[in-house]
């Protein structure tokens, strides 16, 4: 950690309650601008929470409870005055089941920039295309922009949605095990795209896949029982980790 | 390392793996090979191990089948009761439907005798007959009699023209003596042509118990249009509404309360909502839009809309329900609001759920019977105003069936309507069903 790269994520003491049970114990880490980083431990550990406390999808759920302080870009986004649906808008989510709306492909990609306003056809058409460009699928999906969404496959799927993720420009994008439920080949696909999009986006991706977090990450955070056991550069935690925990569970000792 | 090390005893199997054992006995512990450790039923197998349920114990593959006799009765007593509902539906509707052959037939016991085959032609010959035997006429006798001409009755278009002619020939022919005149048979024509003339213009009229009995449909249909449409113009967005809300934007304590709440009101009784319409409501409509008529189409379309939201509130409620929650995840990560997520992905993703509710409470509100009965007014007029009263095709079968003679016109006549409100429910669902709910699951969920 002794980059002097800008942070872009910052958590300090940070504390989720699911009602009276306690899933994430005093989480400090600091997440550097245009760098990957990725959450890793076995289920169950809170990596999926504390990625959905970075842009509050907490808070449909009923019942959470937080203590202590995210600052994104040195706000904390847990204060009275942050908007949060602007606040999403920043930080962009890709779930570990692809969800695309049943609309078709134009629709879904358009979804973000309508709800936020934009009606005019020729920018939206302009959006769609770039956003499908950076997700690497505009080739393979110009000619069925009009086509039902959930007649892509698998892989296609999920880069849609992080097209749609794109197309509303945020800053940061969480992934919430994005290639879990993907064949090797679209896996390889998906991990190219994150490789492509750290240049512009600063990327929080949660796996379990051990081998991927290698590959994929700048800086991985092992989390066991709701706790940051460690954080580090991703060379470090897989070669040199300080904990032994780290070691055993990188390892594939247990897990 | 442990891992791949059970993969490799469960490929190569148990010869293997002793060599293996013996290979590298020495420098590791070796888990046992998984043939071991998820031992199957030992005769199966015949691997040593001890099965873990040895009580189970199993018959041959090919040998005679188990007959348990509680399985097989209670399969076909299901399926005789299943099959039984199924007939007695149809033979209601086949009552329903044959009984209302008298309203061609004509009653009466000589009809009865004579019409066997109960063939068009041979009503006419007996109208004709029975216009020859009576030479009475009585004034304001403008009622219409069935014409020969069956192609251009159902054109309909040249209405005035048609009905000098008409008057003409129903001085001929359609004029009976008191008793049997009011058993004249009904035909298509007489059910939704004009069939009087006030003011020199040609109206519909229902008057069952006339001199002349005058049995036109158009009002009635008219009415009940009217009291279902106001019903379902009001019920509609309401319980949509109501729905989008308890789904998406309801505290959990709230919705708790709430829907049950909703959903027992579904319970309620017709007359109850009657009556609470013709005291209350009437007066408050009356008050408000100053209308002539208390009972009216408006009031009784506010009395279907009370008999209707909670059914539309739960079906629709239901399909909200089921749509996924990550789909509404993906909105709100995307920066849509609520509204705007409930809008424009929960209500599309659900469109075939809600047009399914919508057209279940247009087929409750159009049978809807003691409501209309209450709180319309009953009178059978064609008009557009809602202001005025209306009489439903329901209400008239609940009004007058109790006093109607066994087996005359009227009987049919009503027995006819009964028809036509079950052809009428049934096509709309039929409809909505088989074309309109495709076309929408196939837009809105790309199936």
């Amino acid at each position: 950690m002794s980059d002097t790269t800008d942070i872009k994520i910052s958590t300090r003491d940070f504390d989720l309650f699911y009602g009276g049970k306690q899933a994430l114990r005093g989480i400090t880490v600091d997440m550097y601008r245009n760098h990957v980083t990725a959450l890793i431990g076995p289920s169950g550990c809170g990596k999926t929470s504390f990625l959905r406390a970075l842009n509050r999808m907490n808070d449909l759920i009923d019942g959470v409870r937080i203590a202590g302080t995210v600052t994104i870009d040195g706000v904390d986004i847990y204060d009275r005055n942050v908007d949060v649906v602007e606040l999403r808008k920043r930080v962009g989510m890709v779930f570990q089941k692809s969800n695309p709306f049943a609309k078709s492909v134009y629709d879904n990609v358009a979804y973000g920039p309508r709800v936020n306003g934009i009606r005019d056809r020729a920018r939206l058409d302009e959006i769609v295309e770039r956003s499908l460009r950076s997700a690497a699928l505009w080739e393979e999906v110009k000619d069925r922009l009009r086509d039902s969404a959930l007649g892509l496959s698998g892989g296609q799927q999920q880069r849609l949605c992080i097209a749609r993720c794109l197309a509303v420009n945020p800053d940061i994008l969480l992934m919430d095990e994005p290639a879990s439920a993907l064949d090797p080949l679209s896996t390889a696909k998906i991990e190219e795209l994150i490789f492509e999009l750290k240049r512009n986006y600063t990327i929080v991706i949660v796996t379990h896949n051990m081998q991927q977090a290698a590959r994929v990450s700048d800086y991985t955070a092992f989390f066991y029982l709701g706790e940051l056991v460690e954080y580090n550069r991703t060379e470090t935690i897989f070669t040199n980790p300080r904990q032994k925990q780290t070691e055993e569970y990188v390892t594939g000792r247990f897990g | 390392m442990w891992i791949r090390e059970e993969w490799e005893g469960q490929t190569c199997g148990g010869e293997t793996m002793s060599e293996w054992q013996t290979h590298e006995a020495g420098e590791r512990i070796v888990p046992r090979p998984y043939a071991e450790r998820f031992a199957l039923p030992d005769e199966r197998t015949g691997n040593g191990w001890p099965s873990p349920n040895r009580f189970l114990r199993h018959r041959p593959l090919a040998g005679k089948k188990r007959f348990d006799f509680g399985e097989f009765a209670a399969e076909y007593v299901i399926r005789g009761i299943a099959l039984l509902s199924i007939c007695a539906i149809f033979g209601i509707f086949y009552y329903v439907f044959q009984e209302s052959r008298w309203a061609f037939r004509g009653g009466g016991e000589s009809v009865q005798e004579t019409a066997g085959a109960g063939s068009r032609g041979n009503e006419n010959a007996q109208a004709a007959s029975g216009a020859g035997q009576e030479e009475e006429i009585r004034p304001q006798t403008y009622g219409l009699p069935e014409t020969a001409g069956e192609s251009a009755a159902e054109t309909g278009a040249s209405g005035v023209s048609r009905e000098a002619d008409a008057i003409e020939e129903g001085r001929r022919t359609s004029l009976h003596s008191e008793t049997s005149g009011n058993d004249e048979p009904v035909t298509l024509e007489r059910l939704l042509l004009p069939n009087d003339i006030i003011d020199n213009e040609p109206r519909y009229v229902w008057q069952p118990i006339s001199v002349v009995p005058k049995y036109s449909f158009v009002p009635l249909f008219v009415g009940a249009l009217k009291v279902t449409l106001v019903g379902i113009s009001i019920a509609a967005p309401v319980a949509i509404l109501a729905a989008l809300f308890m789904t998406t934007f309801a505290p959990r304590w709230l919705r708790e309360i709430m829907k049950p709440a909703i959903e027992i009101l579904a319970g309620f009784p017709s007359v109850v909502i009657g009556f609470f319409c013709l005291i209350t409501v009437a007066s408050v409509i009356q008050e408000i839009t100053g209308a002539t008529y208390r009972l009216n189409a408006l009031v009784g379309g506010i009395g279907m809309s009370i008999a209707v939201i909670p059914i539309i509130f739960t079906v629709v409620e239901d399909s909200l329900s089921t749509v996924p929650r990550h789909m509404r995840e993906a909105s709100i990560a995307l920066g849509a609001s609520r509204w705007q997520t409930a809008w424009r992905v929960v209500l599309p993703a659900a469109a075939p759920g809600v047009f399914a509710a919508v057209i279940l409470g247009i087929g409750r509100a159009f049978g809807e019977t003691m409501i209309a009965l209450m709180a319309t007014g009953n009178a059978a007029q064609v008009s557009w105003n809602i202001l005025e009263s209306v009489r439903t095709m329901s209400a008239t079968i609940g009004a007058e069936m109790a006093e109607v003679e066994f087996h005359s016109v009227h009987y049919g006549v009503l027995f006819l309507i009964g028809t036509v409100l079950f052809v009428v429910t049934f096509s709309l669902n039929a409809f909505a069903e088989f074309v309109v709910r495709k076309r929408l699951i196939k837009r809105f969920q790309g199936r």
